[in-house]
Parts: structure tokens; C-alpha cells; sequence
């Protein structure tokens, strides 16, 4: 018996029982130190000995390219949008998730499905039908959810980028001319959507108005924890 | 699948094998409808402009699963659907369609994806007022297509499902499979079955009768208010 299964069956092809690596997700929005996160713990882990896989959103050859120029036309309805993101997931699920889990790797995901729900639901997207949409993901080992201030993320991007996103500022939905007032009551929103889910899908909350070592030193311990029951569970087995 | 009735517009569609004649009826249909001067509008499967190229990419590298095969259709239908079907139907037009999600139903179905799961991902789009489904014996609809010298194209031929090797004993397969989840689905979703053995202009003689029986399309007239 495997520990991993999909939410309710997996995709035509997927045996989650098969896979013997470890998921491990960590969620949070633009600007909240997340992808800095992932590579500090990618490297940690190489350290210990894990092969590591990281895989972000986005990035499917498939239709990776499609969705930059979706997004920079800013043409596509919302539920196109959500459907182009929903086709990239599952690529990645089943062309490098799934074959790095089989390997036994451990995966570190840049952002999973619950960044794109939280989205989509902050845009109206009916919850039943977004639940139904992304029923066949895996279910990860562990998802951290990084949680961050509005007024923070407003600092980190402005001292990044010098100014803010276009779609991290939700200014496809009309929510004010003022790109800050914006970027806040967008934030707001994903937050309060990313604690429904939470509640729905159990994730960890982790601090992210921290400094990045002490962030990176609170992660590691939970990511240690998640492979120390594992590796028993699974020798256990054998 | 709500039906919003204060939209005026109708919707018809056409479903069927590869080589049923539907896109030829379609067309009649839609000829036959501009030559009355009534407000129509025709949409196509797999056409959405923003789509294409992912979907072309996909299938010319084979790099599609029946999840993303699956995806990338529906994705393609949500982009027609909200910027043309909608606003047509709320337009006050009749909205003709070549192919719509019973196509997706039927096909993926065969590649293994849940049907539920196929509901619902077309959830939120207008079941059509009517369906027509253009029915013929399995031998028929694969000697129109294999007697013209095919090129058939992987996935069309259901080269992904590893079914033979050989592609046009994998098309033969394939088709008859879609073609048993078509006749499962004629009462759920109440298809009027045409039969496509017929001569072309019977067929669209019994097209445009049922059609002029089910729409009012005095209502439809480019002078009438929608």
C-alpha cells in the first residue's frame, strides 16, 4: 500500500500506488520569498542526500508559451484562463511529477493547484466546478502555505520590481484605478480564499513576514518531519 | 447544463463520426438559414484562434495525455463559448455548431476519462435545442473515410490508445468505440438521430423540417427585433 493517492481517482494512465517519491508543496503569493524558499530547501536537501525534482506553474512545454501571450493580450475569459492553467497542471503532473515520484525524488512544487483555485475563485469561478476540475491531482505529502501581510508584499514587490504586477495587482477585475489600493484588496481576497481552502484541503500555515533564514529554518524542520515518517512508513513496508 | 430561457437565441448542433456527413449537413443548414436573411452564426470544434497553436503543437509532437487531450479541448470550447456562443445566443441568433460537448463526451470517454468528470467540465455551457445525430452503420462511415485515400492523423485514429499498430486498424477500433458512447448518450441528452445513409438533400430535407417545426424562425429575421 502506498501513501499517495489523487483526490478522488487519478487521470487515465496515473497508479499513485506506483509512486515511491515524496511531494512537498509550498504555496504563497508573488513576493512573499516563496520561490527563494524552494531553492534554499532544494539545496538543503541535495545536501542530505534526496534527489530533488522542482517544478513551478506555468512551465509545461505544452502550452507554457500560449499562456505568456494569453496573459500579456489579457483577451481570454476567465474560465479559458483557468482551463489554459488547469491544462498546464496536469501536464506537469503527468510528465514530470508523476515519472520524479515514480523515480523516487522528491518534488518540491513551486505553487500547486490551490494558487490556481484561489484565483479562480477570487474571479467568480463556481468552487464545485473547480473542485471537480482538479479531483484528479495528486494529494501532496504536504502543502505550506506561506502567509504574508498585504502591506508587506506591497514592500517586497515595490523594493523587487520597483512596481507591482498587472495580475498579482488583480487589475483584471475592475477592483480600483489605484494599481496599490488594488494589489491590496486583491491580496485580501486571495488570502481569505486560500484560509476556505485551507480549512478544505488542510494545509500548514507558515509566518512569511519573518526573515528568509528564520522562514528557511521553520520550513526545514516540517519538510524533516515529512520525510523522517515517510522513510519509516516506507521501509516499514518493505 | 442550465438553460437560461430569457436568451433568445437557439442553438443547434451537430454530432457524428468521422464521415457521417454533419459538417456537410451544417453547412446546408447554415446556407439554408442565410438565404431566409435570419441572423445565424456557425462555430466550429477546435477553432478557437488563441487554442490552435497549442493544440497543433500537441498533437504534431504527440505530447498529449487523455487529460490534457481532454484540457485543452475543453479549454479551446470555453474560449468560443464565452466570446462567440454566449453572446450570439443572447444576441438573438441561432448558433450553429459543429460539434459540441457530446464530441468530447464521447472521445474521451474512450480515452478513459471519467464521465462525470466530463459533465462537468462543460458544466456551465447551454445544452443545445437541438442535436442532431447523423447515425450510420460502422462499415460505412470507415469506407467514407478509408476508401478516399486517408491520411489520418494520430490522434484521430486513436494512435495514443495503442490499440494496433497498424493506424488504419487503430481508426477502425477507435471509431467504433466512439460510436457505441454516441448511441449511449442519444436518450440522456435527447439527440434527434438522423439516418446518414441516406441521400444528402433527403437528409437535409428532414433536417430543415424538424428545424422549421422546433424553432419559430420568423423571430430570427435580420428586420425583427431580437
Amino acid at each position: 500500500m502506498s501513501t499517495h493517492r489523487c483526490y478522488v481517482q487519478p487521470p487515465p494512465g496515473v497508479n499513485p500506488a506506483k509512486l515511491t517519491g515524496t511531494l512537498i508543496v509550498l504555496e504563497g503569493p508573488d513576493s512573499s520569498g516563496r520561490s527563494t524558499q524552494v531553492s534554499m530547501l532544494k539545496a538543503w536537501l541535495e545536501q542530505q542526500g534526496y534527489a530533488v525534482v522542482e517544478v513551478g506553474l506555468k512551465r509545461s512545454p505544452l502550452i507554457g508559451p500560449e499562456l505568456e501571450q494569453a496573459k500579456k493580450g489579457n483577451v481570454l475569459s476567465p474560465r479559458t484562463m483557468s482551463l489554459f492553467y488547469a491544462t498546464d497542471f496536469y501536464d506537469q503532473l503527468e510528465n514530470r511529477i508523476v515519472p520524479a515520484l515514480r523515480a523516487g525524488y522528491v518534488v518540491l512544487a513551486d505553487r500547486y493547484i490551490f494558487t490556481l483555485m484561489a484565483r479562480d475563485l477570487v474571479r467568480g469561478a463556481d468552487p464545485a466546478w473547480l473542485e471537480s476540475l482538479y479531483s484528479r491531482a495528486l494529494v501532496p505529502d504536504a502543502v505550506f502555505y506561506l502567509q504574508v501581510s498585504p502591506r508587506n508584499l506591497v514592500e517586497r514587490s515595490l523594493k523587487a520590481h520597483a512596481s507591482l504586477d498587472y495580475w498579482e495587482s488583480g487589475m483584471d477585475l475592475g477592483l480600483s484605478h489605484d494599481w496599490l489600493d488594488s494589489f491590496v484588496i486583491y491580496q485580501r481576497r486571495i488570502r481569505a480564499e486560500f484560509a476556505k481552502l485551507q480549512q478544505r484541503y488542510g494545509f500548514e500555515v507558515v509566518g512569511g513576514n519573518r526573515a528568509a533564514r528564520a522562514i528557511q529554518q521553520d520550513l526545514r524542520g516540517r519538510v524533516g518531519r515529512v520525510l523522517g515518517n515517510g522513510g519509516e512508513q516506507k521501509g516499514a513496508q518493505r | 447544463m442550465r438553460n437560461d430561457d430569457r436568451i433568445p437565441g437557439r442553438l443547434i448542433a451537430v454530432e457524428g463520426l468521422d464521415g457521417s456527413g454533419k459538417s456537410t449537413q451544417i453547412h446546408l443548414v447554415h446556407q439554408w438559414l442565410q438565404g431566409l436573411g435570419l441572423r445565424v452564426f456557425f462555430s466550429e470544434w477546435n477553432s478557437s484562434e488563441l487554442v490552435k497553436e497549442a493544440t497543433r503543437k500537441g498533437k504534431k509532437r504527440q505530447l498529449l495525455t487523455p487529460t490534457t487531450f481532454s484540457l485543452i479541448h475543453a479549454t479551446d470550447f470555453a474560449d468560443r463559448y464565452e466570446r462567440q456562443i454566449l453572446p450570439m445566443l443572447k444576441g438573438g441568433y441561432i448558433v450553429l455548431c459543429d460539434r459540441y460537448m457530446f464530441t468530447a463526451f464521447a472521445r474521451d470517454a474512450v480515452r478513459g476519462c471519467d464521465g462525470a468528470w466530463l459533465r462537468n467540465l462543460y458544466g456551465y455551457a447551454r445544452r443545445p435545442d437541438i442535436t442532431f445525430y447523423f447515425g450510420l452503420p460502422l462499415e460505412v462511415s470507415l469506407g467514407r473515410i478509408l476508401d478516399g485515400r486517408p491520411s489520418l492523423k494520430f490522434f484521430e485514429a486513436g494512435m495514443d490508445l495503442a490499440l494496433s499498430p497498424d493506424i488504419t486498424e487503430s481508426f477502425r477500433i477507435f471509431q467504433g468505440r466512439v460510436m457505441a458512447q454516441y448511441d449511449a448518450m442519444a436518450d440522456e441528452f435527447g439527440f434527434t438521430r438522423i439516418d446518414a445513409t441516406r441521400q444528402i438533400h433527403e437528409q437535409q430535407e428532414v433536417v430543415r423540417d424538424f428545424v422549421a417545426e422546433r424553432i419559430d424562425l420568423a423571430r430570427f429575421h435580420l428586420r425583427a427585433r431580437p
